[in-house]
């Protein structure tokens, strides 16, 4: 007989009900997806439609891989958020936050430099992912040299921390007449998703896949290296396994569609207030509420100017800022 | 048997623990009491591998505690340390079966969830199992890592300071449980105690350490003594015999 770590009375009905909820939400989310472009289509066409016709032209080569991408890249975000917060053991920080993102775009800027006729894919992603991981352990290594850790002063050493790696790459970018394309991979977007162009966020499913099985050693990790090395957790293997993921996470998202932006951060702080700490629980509700929330930035991207289109990032630090500040003050008792 | 070959830690030119070599044998409820600075915790923290020495080695049960894998040392020894400050929201069901990863690595078998439940109600902390354990009393958390420590179910039992941010009656709950896992489970049990008249009512065995070294070791009829604790402290302290238990004053 088996049961989940997480089994307790009360608690997972909740947590079922929730994931069905934001599974419906996410459905719906994707059909709007598939429904909302410039070109007008009804899904109901396509169903009865010739398959080489326009309409499921659209579908299959643009419109399917785009809501894919999008729940791929907000599921995984949601979940790398999470997994660096468990890392810092702060939860006021987010891949975008922190260096990590910055880092991501820094590392596109210098293949775009030094390489200019370009990498395979499986190239550019390891050397982005690279970058990403020099984020992840100049934030992580700069905690550990700190003396006071509050849980305040984290993540605003994050802030500091992005900004440098920010200003460092537009300088760069300035030196090398590049500001432009920095621009572009600063504000991530989703509309130039056609098929065999979002492929590379499936191994991004696969990390986030990973994390679910590792979730509870990374709620393991998120208790400091005591309690994990008394309870025969390998602390420092599994450190790297997190910065691994998360650095990887970063580097599809950043080479598919770009920077975006606090999904880690509100995702898994939504779902804290619902389902608690324990990632085993959570992390499955932190990676449909990911998905979700780009779903919505992005179909709201594409309806607000219609037929044109603002980048999901753009309208994700709006939304995220406004999410996020409430969840701040509605725990701020906890944090004074 | 726990056993400490030479055991020396440095932070800078502070030697904290220093050339320590001492022996505790298997059951029993031994205590290390000392003053502030004597290294007591950090010698327990060299013992349980959270801290790496500076020089010597330590064994328990014939195993070096650094070269050992992780997970089979946490099935024969478990720690538990002063600070344990976490943000974390998990629940006390939560936290206490985390004392089970050794055995299952988080897949609980009806054997783990027996161990869960009965460590709660060990700790009468059934009340609170729903409860996430940064809502709880410093003294109710405290319970809640002891539980997880006692359904961790190893042979050794290390603890520094269980007894902090705990009021005297939840203070002798605490000892009366861990001296009966001693008594009936066999558990070698080893606490680092400020509380000298716990030490002295609750230990088959006691070290006693000064500036990084045991000082003197023995029973508490050997170390509970008026000139053995004013050479240890440096203050004036009494032993009173009050219903056969050896009790200090010392408060004026």
């Amino acid at each position: 007989m088996s049961h989940s770590l997480s089994s307790s009375p009360g608690a997972p009905d909740r947590g079922v009900l929730w994931l069905f909820l934001l599974l419906a939400l996410v459905v719906v989310l994707g059909l709007c997806s598939l429904n909302v472009g410039a070109s007008r289509m009804n899904l109901l066409n396509v169903l009865t439609a010739d398959p080489d016709d326009r309409i499921s032209k659209i579908l299959f080569v643009s419109r399917l891989p785009r809501t894919i991408a999008l729940i791929l890249a907000g599921a995984a975000l949601a979940v790398a958020g999470a997994i660096l917060q468990m890392m810092a053991r702060n939860r006021l920080v987010d891949t975008s936050t922190t260096g990590p993102m910055a880092a991501a775009a820094l590392g596109m800027l210098v293949l775009a430099i030094v390489l200019p006729q370009g990498l395979p894919l499986w190239g550019r992603f390891l050397v982005v992912s690279a970058f990403a991981a020099g984020g992840i352990l100049l934030f992580l290594g700069v905690l550990q040299r700190m003396p006071l850790r509050s849980a305040l002063i984290v993540p605003l050493v994050g802030l500091v921390m992005a900004g440098v790696v920010h200003a460092a790459s537009g300088l760069i970018a300035h030196h090398f007449d590049l500001s432009q394309s920095l621009r572009a991979w600063n504000s991530g977007d989703f509309s130039a998703i056609l098929r065999g162009r979002y492929e590379l966020l499936w191994v991004a499913a696969g990390l986030t896949v990973a994390a679910m099985v590792l979730a509870d050693r990374f709620t393991v990790i998120g208790m400091g290296r005591d309690f994990a090395t008394n309870i025969g957790v390998n602390y420092g293997l599994l450190m790297a396994a997190g910065v691994a993921l998360v650095a990887m996470i970063v580097g599809s998202v950043v080479v598919t569609a770009g920077v975006i932006p606090f999904i880690g951060l509100v995702a898994p702080n939504l779902v804290r207030l619902i389902a608690g700490d324990n990632l085993r629980r959570a992390v499955p509700l932190m990676a449909l509420l990911g998905a979700a929330l780009l779903l919505a930035a992005d179909l709201l991207g594409r309806l607000l100017i219609h037929p044109y289109e603002v980048p999901s990032s753009n309208l994700l630090s709006i939304i995220g800022c406004v999410i996020f500040l409430a969840v701040l003050l509605q725990g701020r008792a906890k944090w004074s | 048997m726990i056993e400490t070959r030479g055991v020396s830690k440095r932070y800078g030119d502070v030697l904290v623990v220093d050339d320590v070599s001492l022996s505790i044998p298997r059951g029993g409820f031994t205590s290390i009491i000392g003053p502030n600075g004597a290294g007591k915790s950090t010698l327990l923290s060299m013992i349980s591998r959270l801290t790496p020495m500076s020089a010597g080695s330590v064994q328990v049960d014939g195993m070096d505690v650094t070269r050992t894998p992780g997970n089979v040392l946490a099935r024969r020894l478990s720690i538990l340390r002063q600070d344990n400050q976490t943000s974390l929201r998990l629940t006390v069901r939560d936290l206490v079966a985390f004392g089970r990863f050794p055995h299952s690595g988080g897949r609980l078998t009806a054997e783990d969830l027996r161990h869960v439940d009965e460590a709660m109600d060990y700790l009468r902390l059934g009340d609170y199992r729903d409860r996430p354990i940064d809502e709880l009393s410093g003294g109710q958390r405290q319970r809640a890592y002891v539980a997880m420590v006692m359904c961790q179910d190893t042979e050794y039992v290390l603890l520094d300071e269980p007894l902090n941010n705990i009021d005297m009656r939840f203070a002798v709950d605490m000892m009366q449980l861990l001296r009966r896992a001693a008594d009936e489970k066999g558990k070698t049990v080893v606490v680092v105690l400020h509380d000298i008249n716990f030490a002295s009512c609750y230990s088959d065995h006691i070290i006693a350490m000064r500036q990084g070294r045991p000082a003197y070791q023995g029973s508490p009829q050997e170390i509970i003594r008026d000139e053995v604790l004013r050479d240890l402290y440096e203050m004036d302290i009494q032993v009173h015999e009050v219903n056969g238990q050896r009790v200090c004053t010392y408060y004026r």
